[in-house]
């Protein structure tokens, strides 16, 4: 039986706010994917309306062969997995995950083999007996999925999994979840509004901003080229350079060059990366350092030259033997970076190689 | 130390006199005249009736306060409608109107010469002086007990889990019975308890709608009352000493279900405080 979720043209507005516009969607069979976006772009909505939640203003949304857009959810074999896990606080662990099995009117012995072989899974055993307020957040976590795992769904729904968790455990918990999927292949979509959580667990990652679909890709893929300059900035810091192109060398508005890119002349925004941004030192620099701070492995460098500001990165290593420090003067040079039409068209690669050979011999 | 020792005898002593000692006093000036006197003011049949009288009036009246306060904090609690803040507030209404102008307020309504009295009388119906008007008396002076108990908590805990049940495969029954009313018993029960506290020694309303006629619409207080008035002030304590046990029988039910399911209790009291 087919898995996959199919969301075709589906809207959703509240009080005359439109928070899903025409959102067109695939999730594969048995892949992880990952919804993408800042608070208020709709991302839990559409999760609330694959589980039958909510229902859509207009559209469809398949689960497998059936059409679930009418279906009541207990019959859309859907689990899901709430932000705050919504456990039941009167019940036990074991309670909690026995619920799906109870309400089939599941045989006793069945029960407590299933539910024990879910605890197994998410390494509870001993806490069978416990409440859902004498846990902590990352075993109300795996409560919570072993729960919604119980109810043997066809696809697995989470919301914000990891946002109530603290860094370490939010790590941890990331790695067994992608070692349980690695292991179920059960069709699995997750909210998140971190890029770095979407990307180290995601197969493929679907950007939303304001009820529409961004981007939609591979986590490489998107890194490598963001369809626009909200992808751009979302997936980490970037230096934004209003620019223009004359003769297929782009310059900086502040009056320096960039690189050299294939476009029609005429303004463009540059986007660079600070990994992209090398400070060289140079007795004669335009720029100068104001600021250094090392944090564990990596360096950030943050520069100025005239009004113009930029933020670089570089390991502690390359830092040590850059032989950087504050105050002093470098020269830029850009290894890498992103150029956007003016009305956000593009992405075109900012070509920096000429440039680059041109200073190094300079 | 000093003041800390102070604090804890003047409490102490606080309770002893306004709390202890009456307690005493009722038992032991119903016990004055020896248990046998004590025996038959009991067995007594007006005071018999009293006691059915009472424990019927309560077995109607908590049932149908327990489902009012359900109902009312399942729909306060899970949805938004028009009159929603006006319902939160005629739910304190019996709080704040005193119990005689209650009773009064029956009366008007379904006593003789009251707005609905005429129709009742055609139909051969009694409430006023009757069973009927001590239960509806009883009803509107406790109304409040269940759903102040139930209400805020049913906000509290909000809708989650509700909807986690239905992602799970659970029907609207199945939700109510095994998610809904289960995370709210604690409320209830203790919404009980006062509700059922009160509607046992509830006296000004019921004094104004019941008859009392002694022997037929006479409840436990009004019997107190009617006896010590008749100068049987033995007779009078030892009914009150009735009263005085069934609190006396509340605290320890409390106190031992809460020692049973302290385990989930003390759950419940850190996740509020978290």
């Amino acid at each position: 039986m087919s898995t996959e979720i199919t969301i075709s043209h589906v809207s959703r507005g509240f009080n005359g706010h439109i928070v899903l516009d025409d959102v067109n969607l695939t999730v594969r069979e048995g892949e992880l994917l990952a919804l993408l976006g800042p608070s208020g772009s709709g991302k839990t909505t559409l999760l609330r309306l694959i589980a039958g939640l909510d229902q859509p203003d207009s559209g469809s949304i398949a689960i497998g062969q059936d059409d679930a857009t009418s279906r009541h959810p207990k019959e859309r074999g859907v689990g899901f997995v709430f932000q705050h896990y919504a456990l039941f606080r009167h019940m036990t662990v074991f309670e909690n995950i026995a619920f799906p099995l109870r309400i089939r009117k599941a045989r006793k012995a069945e029960i407590k083999a299933k539910v024990e072989e879910l605890l197994k899974l998410i390494q509870l055993e001993t806490l069978a007996g416990r409440y859902p307020a004498q846990l902590s957040g990352g075993q109300r976590q795996r409560v919570a999925l072993a729960r919604a795992l119980a109810s043997q769904p066809r696809v697995l729904l989470l919301d914000e999994p990891f946002g109530a968790l603290d860094a370490v455990v939010r790590r941890d918990l990331r790695r067994w979840l992608r070692h349980l999927h690695e292991e179920m292949h059960i069709t699995t979509l997750f909210v998140t509004h971190d890029q770095e959580e979407a990307f180290d667990l995601a197969d493929r990652v679907v950007i939303m901003k304001d009820g529409k679909i961004c981007q939609e890709g591979t986590p490489i893929d998107i890194y490598r080229g963001p369809a626009n300059p909200f992808v751009h900035e979302f997936l980490g810091e970037s230096n934004h350079l209003p620019a223009h192109v004359a003769g297929g060398v782009v310059l900086a508005d502040a009056g320096f060059p960039l690189g050299s890119a294939a476009l029609p002349d005429g303004p463009v925004q540059a986007y660079i990366r600070p990994h992209h941004v090398v400070p060289v030192p140079a007795a004669q620099g335009a720029w100068s350092i104001v600021r250094i701070a090392a944090t564990g492995a990596q360096a950030r460098i943050s520069l100025t030259r005239g009004g113009t500001t930029l933020e670089a990165a570089m390991t502690a290593d390359e830092l040590l033997e850059a032989g950087l420090h504050a105050g002093g003067a470098v020269e830029v040079m850009f290894t890498g970076g992103t150029i956007f039409g003016p009305d956000g068209a593009g992405p075109v690669r900012l070509n920096t190689q000429a440039l680059a050979h041109k200073l190094k011999a300079g | 130390m000093a003041s800390r020792f102070l604090l804890i005898v003047t409490a102490m002593a606080f309770m002893a006199v306004f709390l202890l000692l009456p307690l005493i006093s009722v038992f032991a000036e119903a016990l004055s005249a020896g248990l046998g006197a004590y025996a038959s003011a009991i067995v007594d049949p007006n005071v018999q009736s009293a006691i059915w009288l009472t424990l019927i009036i309560a077995a109607i009246t908590v049932p149908a306060n327990l489902i009012f306060g359900v109902c009312a904090s399942w729909c306060i609690a899970r949805f938004k409608f028009w009159g929603r803040d006006l319902l939160i507030t005629l739910i304190d209404l019996p709080f704040s109107i005193s119990p005689v102008v209650a009773g009064l307020l029956e009366v008007l309504l379904f006593g003789l010469n009251g707005l609905l009295g005429n129709w009742l009388s055609d139909h051969n119906i009694q409430i006023i002086f009757a069973l009927p008007g001590m239960v509806l008396a009883t009803i509107f002076v406790t109304f409040p007990f269940v759903a102040r108990e139930v209400i805020p908590l049913a906000q509290e805990q909000g809708n989650d889990e509700e909807e986690a049940a239905v992602t799970l495969g659970a029907s609207g029954l199945q939700i109510f019975w095994r998610v809904s009313l289960p995370k709210l018993r604690w409320g209830l029960f203790y919404g009980v308890l006062l509700c059922n506290a009160r509607a046992m020694g509830e006296f000004g309303a019921v004094s104004v709608v019941s008859g009392k006629v002694f022997g037929e619409t006479d409840t436990l207080s009004l019997a107190v009352e009617s006896l010590y008035g008749s100068y049987e002030i033995q007779a009078a304590f030892a009914v009150a000493s009735l009263l005085a046990m069934l609190a006396l029988v509340t605290l320890v039910l409390k106190a031992v279900l809460e020692w049973l399911h302290r385990d989930e209790l003390n759950a419940v009291k850190r996740k509020r405080t978290a």
